[in-house]
């Protein structure tokens, strides 16, 4: 529990960081919001005076303490490019990213676990030998490029989807997740790949030490001497490494949405970042952010749950 | 006595087997790998004295042209050759691929090597931040870079540059804090070799198999990363030509002329798959 | 006269791992009898752990050879099927091994390492196995049982993990008990109070011990009979103590010269 706590501790203070850094950058480039709101044209005193109801004179630390306070509280600014709070712009599409992610994350386990764990099992054999072949492939993959094949052969070929035809979780859940599942596959198949290689030299290495052994010598079959001996120790590493996994994915889904038209918030962010709507930008990378940390805190618990050495460190 | 004849016996046969067995096994990984990137090395280079046509010349009547004996690749929706464009578009994924692995390994060995070397509040106060920024995934980080300076082809080497040093850091810092206490560390102490001497004469050249192989990791990332950014049109701007843009380009004509979105992408591919295997199979020798 | 355990003849280990086999164990012989400790010594590579090894059932690989007999109560370990061997292991031999920092598994309780063999080899309750986890603690010195039961190996020193190791492999209450150089890892005076532990369990409990060690004075203490393995022969075997004052190969007298003068000394 004290381990938890620290990591959380440690999220906070990297949440700081984070915010603070993204602040400051687009604090000191994106000029003067002032000017950019009012135009060219306004009188000085015009500007002056909004600046002043903006706040925009106060210290930049006591600005940042302002905008962290709004965000935290729903208020995220105004878009410079439609006129309309950030917020409203950016709610609806946190569920679509983030279901997306999930969903990759979930094909992702279920995909790399069991063939990581056969091919460790048959490692040497043909099967094993012609996984290898296709994961060192599919981890040369770009994954929007993987999401252009999918779309080639599932969407044009196969006809499982329509290219282009996303339905919004408003209309059908179900349209809404078969369509995000293609794209999920797309983020989920480079990753998966990784992850079969790395847990079957994990469980390959850890075979080879003592205490399976011991757990031979107890009488225990082999799958038993697997399932509840090695694989514990085996994850310990991958756990990792799907954090990262995972982390990657959420930043990977911006590209992913180009490629399949999902309305997320990678479009969103790609627009703002052309429009210069810098309230829009700072509150999706924020938005992300967050997301990444939180996941990397549950990952670190994670480990603290399986590894009992973690946690009295 | 014929006990220890039968065991000298054993000791010769077993120096014999092991060196028979060495040389019978070949390792496919480093051939495979290095023909792969070495067709690809000399394809960029011959890209850079020739190419069959003008790789941003149009040419209406070719447009979407099929693969033929004129255009081995086809032509895209200006009519453009598609494989000058890929030769001149590995040779800028190359270039931005490089220059990133160079700033992130220039910086992350100093930064690695005087953190891990000299340790104390410093390396704290380092090492969070870099572990703040490692939990980031780069391309967020280059994408805010992006955001602040513009896009084109330097800023995306150093915005991916900057994303990729806390990896880099990381690992040559942990190698340091391993080599600081050795023994030849501590003889070149006493002989009255510098701290700099130590760290970059004595201590550097030990951690290249590590750092070697991170390199090869990183370079792959930067492929797909720069790929990536320019797929989103935030990467290399016209009229360079990139894999990634050429790809994005391709996607809207994707069912219309496959072929033209398949090549770009198979080159990624190979570039990726030969340097892995490349590294894969170094790591055996 | 007690009644005969364990019967080895003419056990030979072959590798093939290599384009030419490699014998690493020729024609070893050994009796074990009902509550005797026999002593297996030699110098590291001289094939005794191998030996040892291929008795607990644990060298299953591949590439590897085994000719001979291991008769274990009349069942020929080499030749029987794996579920007969699983049935023996744990619960009829139980075996310890070089190694208390890594031979446990890091990430379980000790509580479920330690009740391992009731899980597999009995039908206890959970509450009797707890039960018999603490008594069997307990009874291989470890103070405060409740709380080892609950820990990790890794907050355990290096004697209290080998004293573990030993009530795994007590609790079922093995017929013979395989210790592999028990003792190596650990510090001079947890060796001795591990060997009296060792003499303790073998005179109350009656179980047999095969204890290989390439400590001379060690086995002295502990064993009444002794075979000498050198490069994967049987070179001398025999009575601890004749051998020890009449060794007829040269190649134990140099063993025997190897041992600490101080350690001889207070043995006598």
């Amino acid at each position: 529990m004290r381990y938890a706590g620290k990591k959380m501790i440690t999220m906070f203070l990297t949440l700081f960081a984070v915010t603070l850094f993204v602040f400051l950058a687009f604090h000191v480039i994106s000029g003067d919001p002032a000017t950019s709101m009012l135009g060219t044209q306004a009188t000085p005193e015009r500007v002056e005076a909004l600046r002043e109801e903006m706040g925009l004179n106060d210290p930049v630390l006591v600005q940042y303490g302002r905008w962290a306070l709004n965000f935290l509280k729903g208020d995220m600014g105004t878009s410079y490019s439609y006129r309309m709070p950030v917020s409203e712009m950016i709610a609806g599409k946190i569920p679509v990213t983030l279901t997306m992610t999930i969903m990759a994350f979930l094909l992702m386990v279920v995909i790399s676990v069991p063939l990581g764990i056969y091919t460790a099992r048959h490692a040497g054999g043909v099967v094993d030998r012609v996984i290898y072949m296709i994961n060192q492939v599919i981890m040369a993959f770009p994954p929007f490029f993987a999401g252009i094949l999918i779309t080639l052969i599932f969407g044009r070929i196969f006809k499982l989807f329509t290219p282009g035809g996303y339905i919004s979780y408003e209309k059908s859940i179900t349209g809404f997740i078969g369509y995000l599942f293609f794209p999920s596959l797309a983020i989920a198949l480079p990753k998966a790949a990784m992850a079969v290689k790395l847990l079957r030299s994990s469980v390959i290495s850890e075979s080879k030490l003592d205490y399976v052994r011991t757990a031979y010598s107890r009488g225990n079959r082999t799958g038993d001497v697997l399932y509840k001996h090695v694989l514990k120790n085996a994850l310990i590493p991958v756990i990792t490494f799907l954090g990262m996994a995972l982390a990657d994915m959420i930043a990977g889904s911006i590209i992913i949405e180009q490629v399949f038209s999902i309305p997320g918030l990678g479009r969103i962010l790609l627009t703002s970042i052309s429009n210069r709507d810098y309230p829009v930008v700072m509150a999706v990378i924020v938005c992300i952010a967050v997301l990444v940390l939180v996941v990397n805190m549950i990952v670190d618990i994670i480990y603290g749950l399986v590894d009992p050495r973690i946690s009295v460190e | 006595m014929s006990d220890k004849a039968k065991n000298n016996m054993i000791r010769t046969k077993r120096v014999k087997v092991q060196s028979v067995n060495r040389s019978k096994k070949k390792n496919y990984n480093l051939i495979v790998g290095g023909s792969i990137t070495g067709v690809i090395l000399l394809m960029i280079l011959i890209g850079v004295f020739y190419t069959p046509y003008d790789p941003n010349a149009m040419d209406a009547s070719a447009k979407f042209a099929g693969i033929s004996m004129k255009h081995l690749m086809g032509c895209d929706n200006f009519g453009r050759d598609v494989f000058s464009r890929v030769l001149e578009g590995s040779r800028t994924t190359l270039i931005v691929a490089a220059g990133t692995v160079f700033i992130g390994t220039f910086f992350g060995v100093i930064i690695g090597a005087l953190t891990g070397y000299y340790g104390g509040v410093v390396d704290e106060v380092l090492m969070r931040i870099n572990d703040a920024i490692f939990a980031f995934p780069s391309i967020l980080l280059a994408l805010v870079f992006i955001s602040i300076f513009g896009s084109g082809k330097y800023h995306v080497i150093i915005a991916l540059g900057i994303a990729f040093i806390p990896s880099f850091a990381r690992i040559v810092r942990s190698e340091f804090i391993k080599c600081k206490n050795m023994d030849y560390v501590k003889s070149a102490k006493l002989q009255g070799a510098g701290d700099f001497r130590i760290m970059f004469v004595h201590i550097l050249p030990n951690t290249l198999t590590v750092l070697l192989s991170a390199i090869m990791i990183g370079f792959n990332n930067a492929v797909l990363a720069e790929a990536g950014m320019s797929f989103l049109g935030i990467g290399v701007q016209p009229p360079d030509a990139s894999l990634g843009r050429m790809l994005s380009e391709a996607q809207s004509y994707l069912f219309r002329a496959p072929s033209y979105a398949l090549f770009p992408g198979v080159i990624i591919i190979l570039m990726v798959l030969g340097f892995s295997l490349l590294g894969d199979g170094l790591k055996d020798e | 006269m007690s009644k005969e355990l364990l019967k080895v003849t003419d056990l030979n280990i072959e590798f093939h791992d290599h384009l030419i086999p490699e014998t690493v164990v020729y024609d070893f012989d050994l009796t074990l009898k009902e509550g005797e400790i026999v002593g297996l010594v030699g110098e590291s590579g001289s094939g005794k752990s191998m030996s040892a090894l291929a008795i607990a059932g644990l060298l299953s690989r591949r590439d590897m050879r085994k000719r001979g007999e291991i008769l274990f109560e009349g069942v020929d370990l080499l030749t029987c099927e794996r579920s007969v061997l699983r049935k023996i292991q744990g619960n009829d031999i139980g075996v310890i091994f070089q190694e208390p920092m890594t031979s446990l598994n890091p990430v379980k309780k000790i509580g479920w390492q330690v009740e391992e063999p009731l899980r597999i080899h009995t039908d206890l309750s959970k509450e009797e196995r707890y039960r018999k986890a603490i008594s069997m603690l307990a009874d291989v010195e470890l103070d405060d049982p409740e709380r080892v039961y609950d820990q990790y190996p890794h907050e355990l020193s290096g004697g209290m993990r080998q004293r573990v190791m030993i009530a795994a492999a007590m609790i079922c209450m093995p017929k013979i008990l395989i210790a592999d150089e028990p003792t190596t890892a650990l510090d001079v005076t947890i060796q001795a109070q591990i060997v009296e532990l060792l003499k303790r369990i073998n005179r109350e409990k009656k179980t047999a011990i095969l204890f290989i060690s390439h400590d001379l004075s060690l086995v002295r203490r502990l064993c009444g009979r002794v075979l000498v393995m050198k490069n994967g022969y049987i070179v001398e075997s025999g009575l601890t103590e004749e051998i020890f004052k009449n060794p007829k190969e040269e190649y134990t007298e140099k063993l025997i010269a190897a041992i600490p003068k101080v350690t001889r000394k207070k043995d006598r």
